[in-house]
């Protein structure tokens, strides 16, 4: 990079140093005129009209302002087609049953009718799908199915809280540890050791699947919920993230604390770990969204269904519930929302810079 | 004296590399314990008849998934699937920060909208997409009002697409991110440097930026990578344990097969998958040593 650099500096050498220079009003006219001579002048080149350049500099101008309407009018499609999931998981949950069913009634209760639940009502089909943001009427019943008339959802998203939490907590712990180690010193063993954390943390989860399910058969955690606890807090995934941020941090730093008389535990709690809080809270939501969605772990390594967290449950809703499951999908989603409300900032600072400590 | 000295700031170091060795202590022995050992004992699984019997066959177990045609057919439809979602997912997410690293308005409120999809719990995500493109979906909808024939998206070779699109749609918005920081953290002075020498807004893009974000794509790549292969609890939720057949997944073979019991058949396919990926990350890695040597950061 240096090098590729040092030949702008060349040419730059080569013009000579810059003198500033005022014009004053008796140059100018002189310049002006030896230009309109030389424009009159059949021998020299004809320049190109002033005019011409300012059309081309306004043409330029309109231009971008063009791009840019259209670029943000891309943008807007774009926004409101990532959005529409979202807003219509919401929208969905405040609608009746009765309305839901003559919005999407086409696709759901084709399903139901095959296993024959809905054959003695005649409900009222529409032939098309409805995407409707605004309920008809705003309708709290799912809600109130939800939060009073069954625990069991409740019961639910308690056991997803008892499983997320500590996962992300014990997690980003021991991966800071290890990435502190990553990024301390490097060397032939620490690089395979590396190498093997980002092999596994790339293996899919049906390749762990296997080691984890014999594992936890092993130890006797199987159908506990230290089957899920245990692997979630050693998983390499946020060791790779923090080790990424953690190279970050100027080595001076370190240094200049060890000078100081700081000692290893020292530099990690009073340096490395605040630098990274960023970091930290940005590993954290990314954990957070990836076990308050976890389907497949509980499935294989618990048999007992009421130790299942509440994703397990909503994607076991069948068809026949579609209001029911935009409603506790809705609930579900409050905690990401306010996570996401709360710490986008440090998502996006978290990745740019650790703390804003730049080399 | 002086070699007095010298020796003692080896010792400081030599201690220093010690001690820093025990914070990798705690997770080392985790990821050892519950995920390098039980692997060993896979391998094992993979070249025994039966976990009863316990007789050394060799590849056997290899050579039978080979000839599995289900095994085949979930490792061609995961090859396509990775070889085009990922790439895309790159390059769509850097033209997006791209575009928003341009000054658009309501910059902040377009990235939270891209953020959105994070949000959304799997099972929503699946009856929505059943709504949108069912056979008498929304999709479909449009689709006829633009005078088109409405199409099954699920249960054609279209199927491939609408995976792609779930898998784009969650994946941009964080990816989109990832670049916008890089964007962000290029050096000013250089690009205008490159500007004023020779202008062209692409000819920066390819010589500067692309050098300046290699990194970033990397970590993208291997990001999407892993999300790559989550999609497939979408897939799973959408179509079930048999799906369309260019729908059907590795994961699902992995998963039917956990369900048979077939201890063999997963221990060899999952060795299998496991090699493969790491030699496409020790691919990454050595492109990634080329490219990003000469840029800090």
């Amino acid at each position: 990079m240096l090098k590729f650099l040092s030949r702008f500096k060349k040419k730059k050498e080569d013009v000579g140093p810059v003198v500033h220079y005022e014009a004053t009003d008796e140059d100018i006219k002189e310049f002006t005129e030896t230009l309109i001579d030389a424009y009159q002048d059949p021998h020299v080149l004809p320049l190109p009209k002033i005019s011409d350049a300012v059309k081309k500099a306004n043409r330029k101008k309109r231009g971008r302002k063009i791009n840019r309407i259209i670029l943000t009018i891309v943008a807007c499609v774009f926004a409101v087609s990532f959005l529409l999931p979202t807003v219509l998981t919401i929208a969905n949950s405040f609608m009746a049953e009765s309305e839901l069913d003559s919005n999407y009634g086409v696709i759901f209760k084709s399903y139901d009718s095959e296993s024959g639940d809905e054959s003695g009502k005649a409900t009222y089909v529409t032939k098309k799908v409805n995407l409707k943001v605004i309920p008809d009427k705003v309708s709290f019943s799912q809600y109130i199915t939800v939060l009073f008339k069954s625990p069991d959802y409740l019961l639910k998203l308690w056991n997803s809280i008892l499983y997320v939490i500590p996962i992300v907590i014990f997690q980003i712990a021991i991966a800071l540890g290890a990435a502190y180690s990553f990024y301390r010193f490097r060397s032939k063993l620490r690089a395979v050791i590396f190498f093997l954390y980002v092999a596994l943390m790339l293996m899919p989860f049906q390749v762990t699947l296997v080691p984890n399910y014999i594992v936890a058969d092993r130890i006797h955690t199987l159908n506990t919920v230290w089957a899920i606890l245990l692997p979630g807090f050693f998983a390499p995934f946020s060791v790779y993230l923090l080790t990424k941020f953690m190279r970050r941090i100027p080595k001076s730093l370190i240094e200049a604390a060890k000078l100081d008389g700081a000692g290893e535990v020292k530099i990690f709690f009073k340096i490395c770990v605040p630098l990274c809080k960023g970091a930290i809270a940005s590993v954290a939501l990314l954990l957070f969204i990836d076990y308050w969605n976890m389907v497949e772990q509980p499935i294989v390594l618990l048999n007992d269904s009421a130790k299942y967290p509440l994703s397990v449950f909503l994607s076991q809703i069948n068809s026949g519930e579609t209001g029911l499951a935009f409603a506790v999908a809705t609930i579900y989603m409050i905690p990401t929302i306010l996570m996401f409300l709360y710490g986008e900032e440090y998502l996006i600072d978290g990745i740019s810079f650790s703390g804003g400590v730049k080399e | 004296m002086e070699k007095k000295k010298k020796s003692n700031y080896k010792r400081a170091k030599r201690r220093a590399r010690i001690q820093s060795f025990f914070f990798l202590l705690p997770s080392l022995l985790g990821v050892l314990i519950f995920f390098v050992i039980p692997f060993f004992i896979v391998i094992y699984y993979s070249i025994i008849d039966n976990p009863i019997n316990t007789e050394f066959v060799g590849f056997n177990n290899f050579k039978n998934i080979f000839k599995n045609e289900s095994f085949v057919t979930a490792s061609k439809n995961t090859a396509i699937f990775s070889l085009i979602a990922v790439p895309g997912s790159v390059i769509l997410s850097l033209l997006m920060a791209m575009v928003l690293d341009k000054n658009i308005p309501f910059k902040s409120q377009f990235r939270t909208f891209f953020l959105s999809p994070l949000m959304v719990p799997v099972a929503s995500i699946v009856l929505i997409w059943r709504v949108l493109f069912d056979h008498h979906g929304a999709i479909n909808d449009i689709v006829m009002a633009f005078g088109g024939k409405p199409v099954d998206w699920l249960q054609t070779s279209f199927s491939q697409v609408v995976i792609v699109i779930l898998f784009l749609w969650k994946n941009l918005g964080y990816n989109m991110i990832l670049f916008m920081a890089a964007l962000n953290a290029i050096p000013q002075d250089v690009t205008e440097v490159c500007k004023l020498e020779f202008a062209g807004e692409m000819k920066v893009f390819f010589k500067i930026k692309l050098r300046y974000l290699s990194s970033t794509i990397f970590f993208v790549s291997l990001i999407s990578l892993i999300n790559s292969f989550k999609v497939f609890r979408e897939i799973y939720l959408l179509t079930g344990e048999y799906p369309y057949s260019s729908l059907y997944m590795l994961q699902h073979f992995m998963n039917n097969t956990f369900a048979s019991m077939d201890y063999q058949k997963l221990s060899a396919a999952a060795i299998i998958m496991a090699i493969v990926m790491t030699v496409i990350i020790g691919i990454l890695f050595v492109i990634d040593n080329k490219y990003s040597k000469d840029i800090e950061g």
